[in-house]
């Protein structure tokens, strides 16, 4: 299989986006816990920020996460097989 | 297949689905009515189990196949929203369902690390793993490693692994179903086990991956509607709100409001618990010098024990008036005595934990890493994120999971479904923390303070069920009970929220079905990933690649006769802890396939040898480390820098990846037809070369 500069650039773009998306996942999780103590004095609709984040928010970000990736992907699937037919 | 059919197709689907999800409430209600009237509860509960166990029997069987992809990927045209649900039941497991509330419950924050493992892997599945997998599009996991670096050594280390992590799932599964369908209709475990097992066989069997697709949206159906029900019954006695996610955070700031109070001398209700703590300290204390003089007189020391019980008991029954309640006491205490330095040793040791636990302040739920000293916090951090790591990883990693994904019609399918099975997923795991404080609420406010003469319903009849799951005792003899009487067993916030929610029976018996349901399910996809990867990987392209198709099928419906005879009995030996089960499947999947596919997709360099070693490296370090620190095994060696061993897989999932890496680089790049491959996986869009 022949890779063109369209090849290159649409897996670019999708690592692009993949390393984006990842970072979020990152801080979310990972971040947030590990400050967990210092930012327990920060409320959110009555829980203290980290709890709310473990139990909710995270799983929120990671919902929005997956749908984003779901929707760009098939957008830039989408303008790279247009293409390619012409 | 036309776009316009897979809609047709996925219409027809939700008609059905939404059909039976009417007829199922009917069901219950109808069962409901049948309560008023005095129908006796084990009748119930034997109606409402047989019903689910027989209706998933009754779509295996109107599903079954002999057709190779129908059988194995389920025709690889279930549309995303229908793969979610399925996805998430097949996810969804016993110990998920029944016990992460309780859980929850018990450990407040730190347990949220579970919440959080189980759903991020999923963006991990979606981004990494999961659309370049349907791209691929074969059938088994060790497929693709097997294609991906060649040659028959990597295809049957993964089948190995993937063996490995399922069964020892599947384990977990199978011994979650003997509890609730011994528990629920007073059958046999042993009984109840096979009972599962010949529902899970039915279907499986007959269909493979359809009949399992279909029964589990059926499956999941019922157990989202078990788990949301009482949630919102008692949310609506608390707060007066139906959504208790959205407003549960008033609650848990009056939790720990309540929890300053108890755990607060200068207060009168908090001077009760210190009293109570008192006695508990003592207790403490008492244990541990029993275990001192333990090791220091041996044999001797034990048998003077002993001797002294067995006289005491002897005195007790002499006495003509002695006190009925004191001697039964006496002797059970004698009974339960240990008979060696070993189990004595392991015995009191678990008291003087179990009592200095109780000794000590209340920790606050809302409180993350909790503990008066800095080590312990920093310990206790490390190990939330490596566990949270290693869930997440695992969820990435484990093959019945990702052998999903194969079955939608196309790679941007496959992208949707991940995210409707996170949907779906989360409607669960954002209620459980929800369902954790409200009863918690529940027992710090209406609970704590009340008489020992008039403890609520619920408190005696699961008192008298199982002692392990509840019990109260007025350790200070003042008729009051003080939130250190108390004693929870973490499934008993599942089980007992209908009660507390002061619901008829039948929904008791509609969790436990929706337990079922989540044991089944996830039984379901693990027996089929076992029989697959050794009748398709071992026998089909290993052994004889020109065994036509209906032999493949009958090796495979064999297989799975036998893989599910060696759980059930394996099961049957209750082998230990269902949470350490689970946690050494997560890790053990992690260590051993997520280096190699993430690798085998975003790194081309990555080659044969590489994979060989970074597979066995992950698998071996994570094994030795189970094996070192497991109470299953007996070695409990010392942990390496503090990890719990639940986080095995922090230690496999490095080696496996430096393992790949550094075998690779080592060795020569893998060829062309292996290059294109991968460039075949990564863009989906394009013309398609194979």
């Amino acid at each position: 299989m022949q890779l063109s500069e369209k090849h290159r650039q649409y897996w670019i773009k999708n690592m692009r986006l993949t390393g984006l998306l990842l970072l979020v996942w990152f801080v979310a999780t990972f971040v947030v816990s590990w400050y967990a103590r210092e930012l327990q004095a920060i409320t959110v609709l009555g829980f203290p920020f980290p709890f709310y984040m473990a139990a909710q928010g995270a799983l929120l970000i990671y919902l929005l996460l997956v749908g984003i990736y779901a929707k760009s992907m098939d957008k830039l699937d989408r303008e790279y097989t247009e293409q390619e037919k012409e | 297949m036309g776009g316009s059919n897979q809609g047709g197709f996925s219409a027809q689907l939700k008609r059905y689905y939404a059909l039976y999800a009417g007829g199922f409430i009917g069901f219950v209600v109808m069962l409901a009515i049948l309560e008023q009237m005095g129908v006796p509860n084990k009748v119930l509960g034997y109606l409402l189990l047989g019903a689910t166990v027989l209706l998933y029997a009754a779509i295996g069987i109107l599903c079954r196949t002999s057709d190779v992809v129908e059988y194995y990927v389920a025709g690889r045209r279930v549309p995303a929203f229908f793969n979610g649900m399925a996805t998430a039941a097949d996810w969804m497991s016993a110990a998920s369902f029944i016990g992460l509330a309780g859980t929850l419950y018990l450990s407040g924050y730190d347990g949220l690390a579970f919440v959080l493992g189980w759903t991020g892997g999923f963006c991990l599945v979606a981004l990494l793993l999961a659309p370049y997998l349907r791209k691929f599009g074969q059938f088994t996991i060790p497929d693709f490693i097997g294609a991906r670096y060649g040659g028959n050594l990597p295809r049957a280390i993964a089948v190995f692994a993937a063996i490995l992590c399922s069964f020892t799932y599947v384990i977990a599964q199978i011994y979650g179903m003997g509890l609730i369908i011994s528990r629920f209709t007073g059958l046999d475990f042993g009984v109840g086990v096979f009972v599962g097992l010949g529902s899970v066989l039915v279907c499986s069997f007959l269909g493979g991956m359809r009949a399992v697709t279909w029964t589990q949206v059926a499956q999941y159906v019922i157990l989202i509607v078990a788990y949301i029900i009482p949630v919102i019954w008692l949310s609506v006695k608390h707060t007066g709100n139906p959504v208790p996610q959205l407003t549960y955070g008033y609650v848990l700031s009056q939790v720990t409001a309540r929890e300053q109070v108890l755990n607060d001398p200068q207060t009168p209700e908090g001077a009760r618990e210190a009293e109570v703590r008192s006695i508990f300290k003592l207790r403490q204390e008492e244990a541990e010098s029993k275990l001192k003089a333990l090791e220091k007189g041996g044999e001797v020391y034990l048998a003077e024990e002993k001797a002294r019980r067995v006289d005491f008991v002897a005195g007790l029954s002499a006495q003509h008036k002695a006190d009925p309640q004191s001697l039964v006491a006496s002797k059970r205490e004698l009974s339960e005595f240990p008979e060696n330095v070993a189990s004595a040793r392991s015995q009191w040791r678990m008291e003087a934990d179990m009592d200095k636990l109780k000794a000590g302040p209340i920790a606050a739920h809302a409180e993350p890493f909790a503990s008066a000293d800095e080590t312990t916090r920093d310990k206790k951090r490390k190990n939330f994120m490596a566990l949270v790591l290693c869930l997440m990883v695992g969820t990435a990693s484990l093959p019945h999971i990702l052998m999903r994904f194969y079955t939608t019609s196309s790679v941007q399918e496959t992208r949707v479904s991940v995210f409707w099975t996170l949907f779906f997923i989360s409607l669960i795991y954002i209620t459980a923390p929800a369902l954790a404080v409200l009863a918690k609420y529940d027992v710090y406010t209406l609970l704590v303070g009340s008489s020992f003469s008039e403890l609520p319903g619920w408190v005696s009849a699961w008192a008298s069920v199982d002692k392990s799951l509840m019990s109260v005792t007025d350790i200070n003899h003042d008729g009051i009970v003080q939130l250190g009487e108390i004693t929870i067993g973490g499934d008993l916030i599942m089980l007992a929220t209908p009660e507390i929610a002061n619901l008829p029976y039948v929904v008791t018996a509609l969790v436990a079905a929706g337990g079922l349901a989540a044991a089944l399910s996830t039984a379901d996809g693990l027996m089929l990933t076992i029989a697959n990867a050794l009748s398709h990987d071992v026998y089909f392209k290993m052994i004889d690649p020109l065994a036509p198709t209906s032999r493949r099928m009958i090796i495979s419906k064999a297989l799975l006769l036998v893989v599910a005879v060696l759980a059930a009995y394996i099961t049957s030996l209750k082998p230990g802890d269902i949470l350490l089960l689970v946690g050494a499947a997560f890790s053990l999947a992690a260590s051993a396939f997520f280096p190699a596919l993430a690798l085998g997709i975003f790194w081309k360099r990555a080659n044969k040898y590489g994979a060989i070693i970074g597979m066995l490296g992950g698998l071996i370090t994570c094994m030795f480390y189970i094996y070192l620190t497991y109470p299953f095994f007996g070695v409990n060696a010392p942990l390496w820098w503090d990890i719990n061993p639940i986080s095995a897989g922090i230690f496999g999932i490095p080696a496996g990846f430096v393992g790949v890496i550094i075998g690779s680089l080592l060795t020569a790049p893998p060829d062309k037809n292996i290059q294109e491959l991968v460039d075949m996986v990564r863009y989906p869009g394009f013309k398609n070369q194979t």
